[in-house]
């Protein structure tokens, strides 16, 4: 018999669980984060100036509170999706699927 | 200086007589209905911008408001490493001015910050990594920055726990070493700073939360605070992890992302390790406080956050990778961990400017790497808002470069464990 091992040894450690829409309820560690949802590239970028194009690339909302995120499944179905997720206690409260708009909270 | 300046003399003094007499550091200031600056955010680059502005710039009026309480942020949740071996000449000229200054701190304190000069390695684990180094060495010789390279032999020679072997997954092909670089007691900068700063007649105003800024015509007028309104025609933000949060209430948007940074010490041991060693490749970066803890930090979080707590895989990668280069370490038990709240720009370089609002300043942007430019960051925000323009070595440093094109991409360049 094998001698018996602390469970962060064999299970792995301990992590988020984050509803995927495609596959419910997986780990933390098969995600990646892709930052702030809702993003929308300039439909006629030659009529952006700079201060437009900065807006665009750099500055983000870094909300406190309900936050709508980009996520993917990366490890996983490989989907990108939607969340919306408490950035004070890192509770997800929705996911949805891209392209779609933002639910109420 | 303060009533009861420190010395050798005062120590023994006090000691004969039970340690009876000390005062407190600071007074517990209650806050005025103006001022003539107050600065957001009582950490050491909050406190330490207050002491430039009153001991350099003759304000005598000055305020410090912090929601929690002196040192309780990232100050005091860092992993105290200090160095300047950055790529581009902008970032080290900023890190350098800090470096010289954290040389005599103590001294201009009268507060011992315990800088320790013990040496700052970065070690190379492939070849792209031997090659990123040199360069990074001989841009930084240009910039009289001091940095060396060290084969393996001798990186074993400085630091001699460190595993050079064949045996694991990236062996060390080199290190880059800055002599000058080490480290210093975060707490006691808080509080060196709080203490001079005290001194020097600045209100430091803990338990005091920001909740709206005013504006007027002329800028900025008033802050609203869970201590009621007050007034103040200069407002500085030093408020790291919550400047996006702060600058929100003015209608100001900074190109910033908040991440939980963690970091965890191990149980007290004997002095074991002489120096700092840092890797970028594996992600791990340890060193051995005065009082024993091997104290280990690596990269942020993978989402943003302001819990001021992490995720444990990302503390177990760094572990993996400490336990390769020091098999020594393997059975040692970690004590305890925690997070911080950085706040991080794209080109991970930061933000000491004017903002579009007048009166309203932001130092900001420090990322994974603001604690080795406490003093000189302090020093140049101060000088900011006091002469209402940058300082020649923060002018790059503007919100405006991420729309004219000038960034300091520290990110994809730098000896920086991101």
């Amino acid at each position: 018999m094998r001698p018996r091992q602390p469970p962060w040894l064999t299970e792995g450690a301990p992590v988020l669980l984050i509803p995927c829409p495609y596959c419910g309820d997986r780990p933390e560690i098969e995600f990646t984060h892709g930052g702030q949802a809702h993003l929308v590239r300039p439909a006629r970028p030659a009529d952006l100036d700079d201060q437009a194009w900065a807006e665009f690339l750099y500055m983000r909302s870094n909300t406190k509170g309900v936050h709508a995120e980009r996520w993917r499944h990366a490890r996983g179905c490989g989907q990108f999706f939607n969340a919306l997720r408490d950035t004070t206690t890192d509770h997800f409260l929705a996911v949805y699927k891209s392209g779609t708009p933002r639910p109420a909270t | 200086m303060s009533k009861q300046a420190f010395s050798g003399l005062s120590l023994i003094w006090r000691g004969l007589n039970r340690h009876r007499g000390w005062q407190n550091q600071w007074r517990k200031a209650i806050p005025k209905h103006r001022y003539d600056a107050i600065i957001i955010g009582g950490g050491g680059h909050g406190l330490g911008a207050a002491y430039y502005l009153a001991r350099e710039h003759r304000l005598t009026n000055i305020a410090v408001l912090e929601k929690g309480w002196i040192g309780g942020g990232n100050t005091g949740r860092n992993t105290t490493i200090i160095r300047s071996n950055y790529l581009f000449n902008e970032s080290a000229a900023l890190y350098d001015h800090s470096l010289k200054m954290w040389e005599n701190l103590s001294q201009v304190l009268n507060y011992n910050v315990m800088f320790s000069a013990r040496g700052v390695m970065m070690l190379a684990h492939t070849v792209h990594d031997v090659q990123t180094s040199k360069r990074h060495i001989h841009a930084n010789r240009c910039n009289g920055v001091d940095n060396e390279w060290l084969e393996p032999e001798q990186a074993k020679e400085f630091c001699p726990l460190l595993n050079i072997g064949d045996n694991i997954r990236y062996p060390v092909l080199g290190a880059a070493l800055q002599r000058r670089g080490g480290t210093a007691r975060h707490d006691a900068v808080a509080w060196g700073y709080a203490r001079a700063a005290d001194a020097l007649g600045v209100d430091i105003i803990e338990n005091c939360e920001v909740t709206g800024i005013r504006c007027d015509a002329h800028g900025v007028a008033a802050l609203e605070t869970t201590r009621g309104v007050i007034e103040s025609r200069k407002v500085g933000v030093s408020a790291a992890g919550h400047s996006s949060v702060v600058l929100g209430m003015a209608g100001v948007k900074l190109p910033l992302e908040s991440f939980p940074l963690q970091a965890l010490v191990s149980e007290p041991i004997k002095p074991v390790f002489p120096c700092v060693v840092m890797s970028n490749t594996i992600h791990a970066y340890i060193s051995q406080s005065d009082k024993g803890e091997l104290v280990i930090g690596a990269g942020t979080d993978a989402y943003t956050s302001y819990t001021q707590r992490g995720a444990l895989h990302i503390n177990m990668h760094t572990l993996d990778a400490v336990c390769e280069l020091f098999p020594t370490f393997r059975r040692l038990r970690m004590l305890r961990n925690w997070g911080g709240i950085v706040d991080v720009t794209p080109d991970r370089s930061p933000i000491i400017a004017k903002t579009p609002v007048p009166g309203l300043y932001v130092n900001c942007g420090w990322g994974t790497g603001g604690f080795k430019a406490t003093p000189g960051s302090a020093h140049l925000f101060a000088w900011t808002m006091a002469h209402d323009e940058p300082h020649p070595i923060n002018a790059p440093f503007t919100i405006e470069r991420f729309r004219d094109g000038y960034l300091i991409d520290e990110a994809a360049a730098a000896a920086v464990a991101h």
